[in-house]
């Protein structure tokens, strides 16, 4: 940790890609438009669940303008078997999620893709494209997923980890347990205990910028694709397994992205486009429209979980239970693992199981989404700590200190802690203001934690010295909130140059080392490591260099403020050389000046927040109201304070949306009933106080700077935050979100 | 089909365009004029990333048809600055870090240069209502609004 004091770290500059988006400069996914580019369109499934039988393009390619149509037979064979799966990724479900094969599985998933030279001919070409379909009946709730007669998605699927395996196919992909202890044992020594079952909808990421690529095909089988994402590196690899083509072959330029949380973590159109341009011979662009953003790319999982927790009159947890249902959408792979993972972690037990299952059901595949499968497990747990709390006649907060984990403190999910702030957050609220407000009829405040790991992983980052001084600092991490200012900020305190004088660049695949997707909340974290590493080559070189002007030892040369600076005896002999007369006389002591680093970042440290929810409730309307609002986070180290409170006053919101109204609505025959904004109902402006935030800095020791991630943290509390208020304000609990206005007035005329 | 032949007015400049009778004028902006600094969001007038003033009036270019602009005047994002010069508007988002991925600012500046025009010295509560046709998803409004009011109080000459 550095002591000295710091200069640009924790100040609040214009961000150096501002200008351009308040002119509407920027280049954002769509805005790219090639020489005789070509507009593709994607036809989508009308069932949420049906054998594909046959597709007829016969019509649709004789069309004018028509040039090139594609189904699952244009593609390679879904991959299988070795190198098919890595992670959490599956390519052989990826390939058929781009484009069905067998069978449609969810209303909107893509049966074929045309290119044409209008996008309304395109959109003519798809209605001439014949598909025969044996509709099957839709599985569209968990309690459907899990019935011993329902459909089943997937005809080979066993439940991994169900024991014994079942001998025939189920939609249950994965059954994981965790835990230690004897939770019997533990629950015998309780005063109270509490068990509650809780659900949560279906809910997109709703970024304002639908996906767009571009991808032209070029010489010897390459391709290069522009396109909005979170991760160019992540498009490349992606489009490399669905297409059967070596990463090297493809380009990825990212363009400006208008936002993601998670949901631009995948690939949908990116092959598509790709296998059409090959076809046509022409570059071709593919923009989703809104409607497609909806039913056809990762919302995040609705779920079902039960959570159960004892505790001693004192309010000590004695054991805590948790079975987890998270829908994966049409193919395995929700966030469950996650969820169990975070839902008991912010306190101390020795006695803890945790259960979870990964159920398919005809739904888009789901996506990452901010803390992916943490708000629905602490709507669970802060659930019941709420209610406990109350039987205890304790104050929420202070339940939560009694139990809040420490520095080495064991998860509920394995490794022990390093430190952190939780307690500072509790500690926070307590003091705020806010907390002890008063509140007037049909009012009431909730407060909530929320626990987040945030990730480190690989992260390259180039440090170029111009010949005027100034620098260039190139990622390969696409920046969603700011984070380019962040890499600036950090170069310019090791570099010792004001901030201005750095630009900072996001590069494309060819341009940088491997970095891996913008999410995580790693950003600032891993790739800022990167550019401090690089920026310290840098400050070597510039050392040598000084050195080698003055002849004397590079250890007689240090860094000060942008200068070298002699020392040792030699201070009186040489007047300290600028970053800029070094950069300048480069060409006579060596050359260029460039550093470089690449790494695997380790250590991101947890992230932990507390949230206070004011609210007041309309009788006879139902509506809830959000009156007052406070997040306070642990953050380690803000580098930019204004993009972190931003991250927490969006993810806040992002929350009560979650908490309060957003939800997909589909039919009995499984087609989502409001794919648009008008019917999707996100927070607006005037649904919105201000929200204040409270940055609590309790350094991460891994990092020079002492960053922790800071994006996911802030969606995990509001869920519970916001039903606690309400259940303050009515006298009723809400265990089903959202608490929108119609379940509020059934609540209140029970 | 034929198309109809526009001669309109765009940020003070005569703009001349083909288009076919559906079209709208967000796609128009977009793909004839190569004015993509006005964002598609939605396509339904219910996000706002596509708003522009036409005749003085804010409006979703996304629910504007290209022939219903013949003759009228159309100011965009691309015409808010003064040159180089950022309007008070844009300076104060930026100021303010109300902008995170920025997508839907080109859209919140056009509507808030209108709402300023109307009303000066509006209030926090008028200017929620005014932007509710707006939608961000990454700052949760709290920036955007303080920018906007600081934006309001020195085009009034009190910042």
């Amino acid at each position: 940790m550095s002591e000295k004091k710091l200069k640009y770290v924790g100040t609040r500059p214009i961000r150096h890609d501002g200008v351009d988006k308040v002119l509407g400069k920027a280049n954002f996914g769509a805005d790219l438009n090639l020489p005789g580019m070509l507009h593709g369109k994607i036809l989508r499934s009308p069932h949420a669940h049906a054998k594909i039988i046959s597709i007829n393009t016969a019509k649709a390619e004789a069309l004018d303008g028509v040039l090139a149509v594609i189904t699952g037979d244009d593609f390679p064979p879904p991959p299988s078997g070795k190198g098919s799966v890595e992670g959490p990724q599956d390519f052989g479900d990826m390939a058929r999620n781009v484009m069905a094969r067998e069978k449609a599985l969810y209303t909107g998933h893509a049966i074929a893709a045309v290119a044409a030279t209008t996008t309304r001919i395109a959109e003519i070409a798809l209605k001439a494209i014949e598909v025969e379909y044996e509709v099957l009946e839709p599985v569209m709730t968990l309690e459907r997923a899990l019935a011993p007669d329902a459909p089943i998605l997937h005809e080979e699927m066993r439940a991994k980890g169900e024991e014994p395996l079942p001998e025939g196919p189920t939609n249950v992909a994965t059954r994981t347990v965790m835990g230690f202890g004897d939770v019997d044992e533990g629950f015998s020594s309780a005063d109270v205990v509490v068990e509650r079952e809780f659900t949560t909808e279906t809910v997109h990421q709703g970024y304002i910028e639908p996906h767009a690529v571009v991808a032209r095909s070029i010489s010897d089988g390459r391709a290069e694709v522009y396109c909005c994402t979170q991760g160019q590196f992540m498009v490349r690899k992606y489009c490399s397994k669905v297409l059967d083509m070596d990463p090297t072959q493809i380009k990825v330029t990212a363009s400006e992205i208008g936002g993601g949380f998670g949901g631009k973590t995948v690939v949908y159109a990116e092959p598509v486009s790709i296998v059409l341009a090959r076809k046509s011979g022409r570059p071709v662009k593919i923009v989703m429209s809104r409607e497609e953003v909806f039913i056809a790319t990762g919302p995040t999982s609705g779920s079902h979980i039960r959570v159960k927790i004892g505790v001693k009159n004192d309010g000590t947890i004695t054991a805590a239970d948790a079975t987890l249902n998270y829908e994966a959408g049409a193919f395995k792979g929700s966030p469950v693992m996650a969820g169990m993972m975070t839902i008991f972690s912010p306190y101390r037990m020795d006695h803890v199981r945790i259960e979870g299952f990964d159920v398919v059901v005809n739904k888009p595949k789901v996506a990452a989404y901010r803390a992916p499968g943490a708000p629905m497990a602490a709507f669970a747990t802060e659930g019941v700590m709420d209610e406990l709390a109350s039987q205890l006649g304790m104050d929420p907060v202070d339940l939560r200190l009694v139990n809040a984990v420490k520095e080495g403190d064991t998860a509920a999910y394995g490794p022990k802690f390093k430190v952190h702030g939780f307690i500072d957050t509790l500690q926070a609220v307590k003091n705020h203001p806010h907390y002890k407000a008063p509140l007037g009829p049909n009012q009431g405040r909730g407060i909530a934690c929320g626990f987040w790991f945030n990730a480190g992983m690989q992260s390259s980052a180039n440090v170029i010295l111009n010949e005027d001084g100034n620098a260039t600092v190139v990622t390969g991490n696409p920046d969603i909130g700011g984070s380019r200012t962040s890499m600036a900020l950090m170069a310019a305190e090791e570099l010792g140059i004001p901030v201005d004088k750095i630009r900072p660049v996001v590069a494309d695949t060819e341009s940088v080392g491997y970095s891996d997707l913008t999410g995580g909340s790693r950003v600032t974290f891993a790739t800022g490591m990167a550019v401090v590493e690089a920026a310290k080559d840098v400050v070597r070189q510039l050392r040598e260099r000084a050195a080698q002007t003055w002849d004397v030892s590079v250890d007689d040369v240090e860094w000060r403020d942008g200068h070298a600076v002699a020392m040792n005896g030699h201070a009186d002999d040489h007047e300290p050389l600028s970053v800029a007369a070094l950069a300048g006389s480069a060409a006579k002591t060596g050359g260029p000046i460039s550093g470089r680093a690449s790494l695997n970042a380790r250590g991101p440290g947890p992230g932990f927040a507390t949230h206070i929810c004011d609210v007041e409730v309309d009788k006879e309307t139902g509506r809830v109201s959000v009156l007052r609002y406070t997040a306070v986070q642990d953050v380690g180290r803000a580098i930019h304070p204004s993009y972190v409170e931003g991250q927490m006053q969006g993810g806040a919101v992002q929350g009560i949306g979650w908490a309060l109204n957003e939800a997909y609505m589909y039919d009995e025959k499984g087609k989502l009933q409001n794919p648009s904004f008008l019917d999707y109902r996100m927070p607006v402006a005037s649904d919105m106080p201000m929200i204040d935030t409270v940055i609590v800095e309790v350094p991460n020791p891994t990092h020079p700077y002492g960053v922790r991630g800071v994006g996911e943290t802030p969606i995990v509390p509001p869920l519970p935050a916001v039903a606690h208020a309400v259940n303050q304000a009515t006298g009723v609990r809400f265990r089903s979100l959202p608490i929108s206005p119609p379940r509020v007035l059934a609540a209140l005329d029970d | 089909m034929a198309k109809t032949h526009v001669i309109t007015e765009v940020n003070g400049e005569e703009a001349e365009f083909l288009c076919e009778p559906g079209q709208t004028l967000l796609e128009t902006l977009r793909d004839e004029l190569n004015l993509t600094g006005t964002k598609e969001g939605c396509g339904t007038g219910d996000c706002g990333a596509c708003s522009v003033m036409l005749d003085g009036r804010l409006v979703c270019s996304c629910l504007v048809l290209s022939p219903e602009v013949d003759g009228r005047k159309l100011e965009t994002i691309e015409g808010v600055a003064d040159g180089e010069k950022l309007h008070p508007i844009q300076q104060k988002f930026l100021e303010h870090a109300a902008l995170q991925c920025g997508v839907c600012t080109p859209g919140f500046v056009v509507a808030t240069k209108a709402l300023l025009e109307k009303n000066p010295d509006p209030t926090e509560e008028e200017t929620r209502y005014w932007l509710a046709g707006n939608l961000c998803r990454c700052t949760g409004y709290d920036k955007i609004i303080r920018a906007v009011l600081d934006a309001a109080a020195e085009l009034r000459g009190e910042a």
